[in-house]
């Protein structure tokens, strides 16, 4: 697959076909053939391989300087994992992952650990992922003191004013986070996230467990910070609607695979692949007038294993467009339009 | 006016805490005609699922307890009845559709038993008969191969299939009303697309009343005829589906409305918050429970609460709890797409926030105790 590089603003795009991650030296994140698979097991003392849980198997894709790429999908499609994998923690089965030209795979624990000042996760349940039995000042100061950033009276101005941009009181350092609603301990997350002073931060579903009203305060934050402190974002997410608002480009993810990759506008007007189109349909918009004109795919069946996944291509077993080919060959990640990528035999409307 | 199939009048669920008493429900009103599907939306702890489980007398007693009111279903007054009484209209004429499909099934029960049970138990069924009838509820679900399924357990059936099983068992008995109290929460959007469209099926094919209970406007626009809104306990908006969406009136309402990004949206407009946090129902505010998160607020809101009336030249029957909304009040005219309010209000408001702890313990105190949740 030929790579090309993408062309100067104002350029026109030259049409080829090339792999979703063109090296370029916009790109702060660059993915290749990513794979992260988790091993079954069977018996009690030796233990043997008997399968594999393919959650993510062989994603490309690239993320520039500046940019939320959003990253869609139903449970167990692999998108979690991926951002998991991203940030190494976990150590993916195959593939590249290259951060500002360093490819991180290849990475010793301690080259690692400084890497991860550059990048940080913030996590979907902010009831389960701050530590009860540590003040907010310490949740939030713990990142400054791994990696000497900051000690001391230093220390503790910083976390008021890490505080202080997301938007809480900076007198809560001594608090603990039950006194926390869950808004404000997503809030605290963020502060976390953002102690290290990262250019890259992997949201993993960071308002799913938030009430409706309290997601567009955290939504927004985001937004503000992302200006402020030019941050790039991975956002994941299920809700297609929060992902279209956020997000300048958008992938798809189906069964461990990225279907489809576009700008924002291209691919919530112009979906390529059937899933994408399924997916679009299946949300609810609160307006009766528009609901009651739409048309709705209704795709049958549930997402199949992703330990014994579908030969061919993994959507075929659910997608009305199935010809003989989908069952025997894999789609290739093909761009379709530019900047457009779609794995699809028969892609379009 | 026809004959109601549900009447509700003022009524009030409390659960006794150590903290207090909690008014998860303070004097809900409404009625429900026969083969009607009404929504009910509202953030989490405002007190709608507890509406639903008072309806079928499941609140968890103490520390819950119905403390006024009426509940009349097809003429009788289900809070006046003994305990067999209410087991024989439960899951016989009024059915319920839990959330989580994944908890709410017997794991160590197969799905025939499950189904058969209410079968055997309200249409005097025998055994092979109610197996019977269990194979062709399974059939109308949309469960493939349902026969060979009947003897498989709750977890060797999928997230949607699990629902599909609840929705089953809900019209086993041929309800007068289902009570589906988020059914799709906890699905994809894909499965969710499928279980909504065969409730919808399945509520025309019948003519069974619904109430649908969710948090996502996006879900009852098309799914339901009436929407009544509900914030801290208290309905705060009631009308029709279309005239919600088309005219919203209270400000709660507009604030959902425009803090949710919409799939269809093709400007990235900013997203507009309802700042602030719910109130906190063993004390709520003496005026509008909205008042201290409203940036339309005036004095007024404050010190007296409204109550809902109906909003003046409304096309249909349609109310509001807002003291801006009542005759010649300040909202009347007011465009919510484009007025959002007083924006030196709204960021006093977000400072507040900042500021108000949510407990008001001392430090090195122990955690305070939460009282236990109402029964999902």
């Amino acid at each position: 697959m030929a790579v090309t590089t993408p062309p100067p603003p104002g350029e026109e795009w030259t049409r080829t076909r090339s792999t979703a991650t063109v090296g370029s030296g916009k790109n702060l994140l660059d993915v290749k053939a990513l794979k992260m698979h988790f091993p079954l097991t069977q018996g009690i003392i030796f233990q043997r391989q008997v399968g594999a849980v393919r959650a993510v198997d062989g994603v490309d894709f690239f993320v520039e300087k500046g940019e939320t790429l959003g990253l869609v999908g139903e449970s167990g499609c692999g998108k979690s994992t991926t951002g998991r994998a991203i940030l190494q923690l976990y150590k993916p089965t195959a593939g590249e992952v290259r951060f500002d030209g360093t490819e991180l795979t290849k990475l010793g624990g301690e080259q690692m650990r400084k890497m991860r000042r550059r990048m940080q996760m913030i996590f979907q349940d902010p009831y389960a992922s701050l530590n009860p039995r540590m003040t907010v000042g310490n949740i939030i100061g713990e990142p400054l003191e791994v990696h000497s950033l900051a000690r001391g009276r230093e220390k503790t101005e910083r976390v008021q004013e890490l505080l202080r941009v997301v938007g809480l009181n900076p007198y809560f350092t001594n608090r603990y986070p039950h006194e926390f609603s869950g808004g404000q301990r997503q809030r605290i997350g963020i502060a976390r996230a953002l102690a290290v002073e990262p250019e890259f931060i992997v949201c993993d579903e960071p308002i799913s467990a938030l009430d409706v009203s309290i997601q567009a305060q955290v939504i927004n934050l985001l937004e503000e910070l992302q200006d402020r402190f030019k941050l790039t974002y991975l956002f994941i997410a299920h809700d297609l609607s929060v992902v279209r608002h956020i997000s300048d480009r958008v992938a798809v993810m189906y069964l461990g695979k990225i279907v489809e990759l576009a700008d924002r506008v291209d691919l919530y007007e112009r979906p390529l692949h059937p899933y994408s189109q399924a997916l679009l349909s299946a949300v609810p918009i609160p307006d009766p007038a528009v609901e009651s004109k739409r048309k709705r795919i209704i795709l049958t069946g549930d997402v199949p294993s992703p330990v014994n996944p579908p030969s061919g291509c993994r959507f075929h077993t659910r997608c009305w467009k199935a010809q003989q080919i989908c069952s025997e060959v894999d789609p290739e990640f093909i761009e379709h339009e530019p900047r457009h990528w779609a794995a699809c035999h028969f892609p379009g409307a | 006016m026809a004959q109601q199939l549900l009447e509700v009048n003022d009524l009030h669920t409390q659960f006794f805490t150590r903290d207090g008493v909690v008014h998860a429900v303070d004097g809900v009103s409404f009625e429900l005609a026969a083969g009607e599907t009404l929504g009910i939306v509202g953030e989490s702890g405002c007190g709608k699922s507890v509406t639903a489980l008072s309806l079928m007398r499941l609140i968890p007693q103490p520390p819950g307890r119905i403390t006024q009111g009426s509940i009349v279903f097809d003429g009788q007054d289900v809070l006046k009845m003994d305990d067999d009484d209410v087991r024989s209209i439960r899951g016989n004429n009024i059915a319920m559709i839990f959330q989580d499909p994944m908890t709410s099934l017997n794991p160590v029960l197969t799905i025939s038993r499950q189904i058969s049970e209410a079968l055997e138990l309200h249409l005097k069924m025998d055994k092979s008969e109610a197996r019977k009838r269990t194979t062709e509820l399974l059939d109308l679900v949309g469960i493939a191969s349902a026969k060979k399924r009947l003897d498989d357990y709750p977890h060797q059936f999928s997230g949607g299939m699990r629902q599909r099983v609840m929705i089953a068992m809900a019209l086993s008995c041929n309800p007068k009303l289902i009570l589906a109290d988020e059914p799709t929460t906890a699905l994809d959007v894909t499965i969710q697309a499928q279980i909504l469209d065969l409730l919808k099926t399945l509520a025309r094919e019948f003519r069974t009343a619904f109430i649908l209970i969710t948090h996502d406007l996006g879900v009852v626009a098309g799914m339901t005829q009436r929407i009544h809104v509900m914030y801290a306990g208290k309905i705060v908006e009631k009308a029709d589906t279309t005239e919600l969406f088309a005219n919203p009136k209270m400000p709660y309402t507009w604030g959902l409305l425009r803090s949710i990004p919409r799939l269809d949206e093709h400007r990235k407009a900013k997203l507009v918050p309802i700042e602030g946090l719910p109130p906190d129902l063993i004390a709520p505010p003496p005026g509008c429970r909205f008042e201290p998160r409203c940036q339309y607020r005036h004095d007024v809101c404050k010190e007296k609460e409204p109550e809902l009336t109906h909003i003046p030249n409304a096309k249909s029957d349609h109310e509001a709890r807002c003291w801006g909304t009542q005759q010649g009040g300040w909202l009347v005219d007011t465009d919510w797409r484009r007025e959002i309010g007083d924006t030196r209000l709204l960021e006093e408001i977000k400072k507040e926030v900042a500021d108000l702890p949510p407990e008001t313990k001392k430090d090195g105190e122990e955690p305070p105790i939460v009282p236990p949740p109402p029964v999902h």
